[in-house]
């Protein structure tokens, strides 16, 4: 048979790695400075691109979309060329995937710290961006698909059946979760409200978990685990059970993001009971990735590439066990809202991916610049160092959930809650929070040594060439199933099938939860009550997503006495008609704040946004003072409403044009109402007189920021709070 | 599971048919999933899972 000649592109694959190699470092970075806040929260003081708030979307993003998703397209763009023994279809299609993933990461960099978000979680990119994202990723998927058609390799691996389930649904998922109505060149509202919001938010953010963190991975773990162990995979047929199942099942889980929320009863049991049936794909795939290793244990010993996949593949099993278990209620009851999730997401992480990352890496770079790995005393050194920073990272965080979860339910015999200040609880774990840091703190450290083994390889070694490998052209085959073929066989040569029936097999699952929630109105009761945001309490809600506010307080209380006795009471869907996006919240750093309006008084909350440890002593809440110097940007009031009208908020022509000075009305009675404190009249007045006399520009108060931030926080969950003299008449 | 999805969708006519439609889905892609690989060749299955190591 003729053999062809071909070359397979490395240099890409190089790009890749070193940008793996950049945006893990700063990814791990951002996450200690996050990490540190909790016990320096004011070590940033004044900086408000470095407040807590806005760093950390932008360390969630940099660790999944920069540090993960690079690191998946360097083991893409290797083991898709070998599999298929053909080059990728197009030079031009792999450097635009590259740069333009570069570039959308460095964007991303810019924008996040400046506060331009969608609150979203893991989605909060502003909409330019997101068109970026959609035409980046289709490139990928185009020039994936391309290579696969022209490939010299009949059937298509298991790997590959999971990178192209990757491409399908992390488009649809971005695709949808990301329709927004957008106001400004940077600024945009979700088109969902409340709890379809946040349906589909978490529809997304569990199967980004899904698809970008899990099946691309077990697609790279497919293909590097039996190269790294020289062996074949432990069962092909589990692989092909693993994969379906594992594909058609993940999608339908969202829902156990948001269990005893105000999200509809069956949506939420459907989704603990997906996710249950989820161990069995999961597990069958880690037991296939660990019995690969049969018979090459030994390797295990001194391999540090060997060493990392194992740690990996069980990080991954760990993970995936917690899953289910937390997304049965009672469990959730307790870990939902606490550190316990902190610990959960980062065993994935710095586990599963990074760990399987680092491992591919240490495969692959020696290969690629045809040298020996510099030092393997270092890579075992980083492997060792790495382990115990994961643990030392996951176990406090553990305690630490554990802790919170029994102190915000303890109640004393009289029916009061034991720990009525929220701040003992977060004093009580700071220590953990401390142990944390140190584990964070060795991952890094496992990181740049590897970087510094990293750089040493690759000067020892030469230059990236792209690689001279022949095989023989395919020879036509009917496009019927031949004699004696298997109908799955038949399928894996069919690229576009395969493609389809995947999709297919994921848009089930989405379709029964999302379509039934958008379209039957009665999932959400409508509450006469409830009424839109005034302009000012619009703009202030603005303010409180670009700070990231959501980061560390949630605006949901779950139906359980301790939650009502701490809060009040409980929030109910039609409360959320108007939240364009919603802002539940998944972590609870802070207390709930649905019910904080009117619980507090105006001047209180300019204190405590000036310096929180003041009105709160122990708080860990950074200081918000530049709120309380900024004028308010009032210049898209009147769009932003006009935004919301279309959207099917109803606000009326008059409101609209009334806007400006229906803001300045509300603003000065806030004004008014911060002069009953003392210190504030002689500060303000005086700051006043100062800017006079040196003919300085002065900003009244009822234009700065910290008024519309007020006036949000005042009006939140007043709309039907309930009195508590009103409850004792009725009974 | 059923009893909470007939009580928030019953203002659908014919929902009763959502929670079998479903089973039956769910049922019949097992089936079939698992039909394939046990039917699947020995030669084969060694063939493809030693694709990596070409």
């Amino acid at each position: 048979m003729e053999m062809q000649q071909f070359y397979y592109d490395n240099k890409i694959v190089k790009k890749f790695i070193y940008a793996t190699l950049l945006w893990g470092i700063v990814g791990f970075t951002v996450g200690l400075m996050l990490a540190f806040m909790f016990l320096f929260p004011n070590y940033t003081e004044g900086i408000s691109w470095l407040s807590f708030g806005r760093l950390r979307p932008l360390h969630t993003n940099a660790v999944i979309f920069a540090f993960v998703g690079n690191a998946i397209f360097a083991g893409v763009y290797y083991s898709l060329q070998r599999l298929l023994k053909t080059r990728m279809a197009s030079n031009f299609l792999s450097n635009f995937n590259f740069w333009g993933w570069q570039l959308i990461i460095v964007a991303a960099a810019i924008t996040l710290p400046l506060g331009y978000s969608t609150s979203k979680e893991y989605a909060e990119l502003e909409w330019p961006i997101d068109i970026a994202i959609a035409l980046v990723w289709v490139a990928f998927g185009v020039n994936m698909i391309w290579t696969i058609l022209k490939r010299r390799q009949r059937h298509l691996y298991v790997a590959i059946w999971f990178y192209l389930a990757t491409f399908v649904t992390v488009a649809v998922l971005h695709i949808f979760n990301s329709l927004e109505l957008p106001v400004t060149a940077l600024k945009s509202y979700s088109v969902y409200a409340g709890v379809q919001d946040a349906l589909v938010q978490w529809w997304y953010g569990h199967n980004a978990v899904a698809f970008f963190l899990t099946t691309p991975f077990l697609g790279l773990m497919y293909y590097f685990v039996p190269k790294a162990a020289n062996r074949p995979v432990y069962s092909y047929r589990l692989s092909i059970v693993h994969f379906w199942s594992l594909i058609f099942i993940y999608i339908w889980a969202g829902p156990h993001h948001l269990l005893y929320s105000a999200l509809p009863d069956w949506a939420q049991n459907l989704g603990v009971a997906f996710s249950v049936m989820l161990i069995a794909p999961s597990w069958g795939g880690m037991i296939n990735g660990l019995l690969t290793l049969r018979g090459a244990w030994d390797k295990v010993r001194t391999d540090p590439v060997l060493k990392f996949m194992v740690v990996a593949i069980t990080g991954y099993g760990m993970a995936t066990f917690e899953g289910p278990m937390l997304s049965l209620k009672n469990v959730n009851a307790i870990a939902h809202f606490s550190d316990w999730i902190i610990a959960h997401v980062h065993v994935g992480a710095l586990a599963w991916n990074g760990f399987l990352a680092f491992g591919m890496l240490y495969w692959m770079i020696p290969k690629l610049f045809k040298t020996k790995l510099y030092s393997t005393g270092l890579a075992n050194v980083h492997f060792w160092v790495g382990t115990l920073g994961i643990i030392l990272y996951a176990l406090p965080m553990y305690v630490a959930g554990f802790v919170q979860a029994s102190m915000w339910k303890q109640f004393n015999p009289d029916g009061t809650l034991t720990y009525g200040n929220f701040l003992e609880t977060v004093n009580e774990i700071i220590p953990m929070y401390w142990m944390r840091a140190i584990g964070g703190s060795m991952y890094i450290l496992g990181a740049l040594i590897m970087l510094y083994n990293v750089v040493r390889t690759v000067r020892s070694g030469s230059a990236v060439k792209d690689e001279l490998a022949e095989a023989p052209a395919l020879k036509k085959v009917s496009k019927h199933r031949t004699k004696g073929e298997g109908y799955h066989t038949w399928l894996e040569r069919k690229p576009i099938k395969l493609t389809i029936y995947a999709t297919i097999a994921i848009l089930i699952g989405g379709a029964v939860q999302i379509i039934p929630t958008l379209l039957v109105k009665s999932n959400i009761p409508t509450i006469s009550s409830v009424k839109p945001y005034t302009p000012l309490e619009l703009e202030g809600r603005d303010l409180y997503i670009r700070e990231g506010c959501v980061g560390c307080h949630s605006q949901m209380i779950r139906p359980f006495r301790s939650e009502v006795e701490r809060y009040g009471e409980y929030s109910k869907a039609g409360e959320f008609v108007y939240d364009h996006p919603f802002l539940w919240g998944s972590k609870r750093t802070g207390p709930d704040l649905h019910r904080v309006g009117q619980k507090y008084n105006d001047s209180w909350h300019l204190n405590h946004m000036y310096d929180p440890q003041s009105t709160s002593p122990g708080s860990i809440m950074p200081s918000y003072k530049w709120l309380i110097i900024n004028e308010l940007d009032k210049s898209a009031t009147e769009d932003k409403m006009k935004a919301m009208v279309t959207l099917g908020v109803p606000y009326t022509d008059e409101e609209i044009t009334n806007a400006q000075a229906h803001m300045l009305a509300q603003g000065a009675q806030i004004q008014e109402n911060l002069y009953a404190d003392p210190d504030f009249a002689k500060n303000y007045d005086a700051d006043r007189k100062y800017a006079q006399e040196n003919g300085e520009d002065f900003i009244e108060m009822k234009n700065r920021e910290i008024v519309a931030l007020i006036a949000y926080i005042q009006r939140l969950g007043t709309d039907i709070k309930v009195k508590k003299e009103q409850q004792i008449s009725k009974k | 599971m059923f009893k909470f999805l007939k009580g928030h969708l019953e203002s659908i006519t014919g929902i009763e048919i959502y929670p079998m439609i479903s089973l039956i889905i769910f049922f019949t892609f097992f089936v079939a999933l698992f039909w394939w690989v046990f039917t699947a060749k020995k030669d084969y299955i060694n063939k493809v899972s030693k694709i990596p190591l070409d």
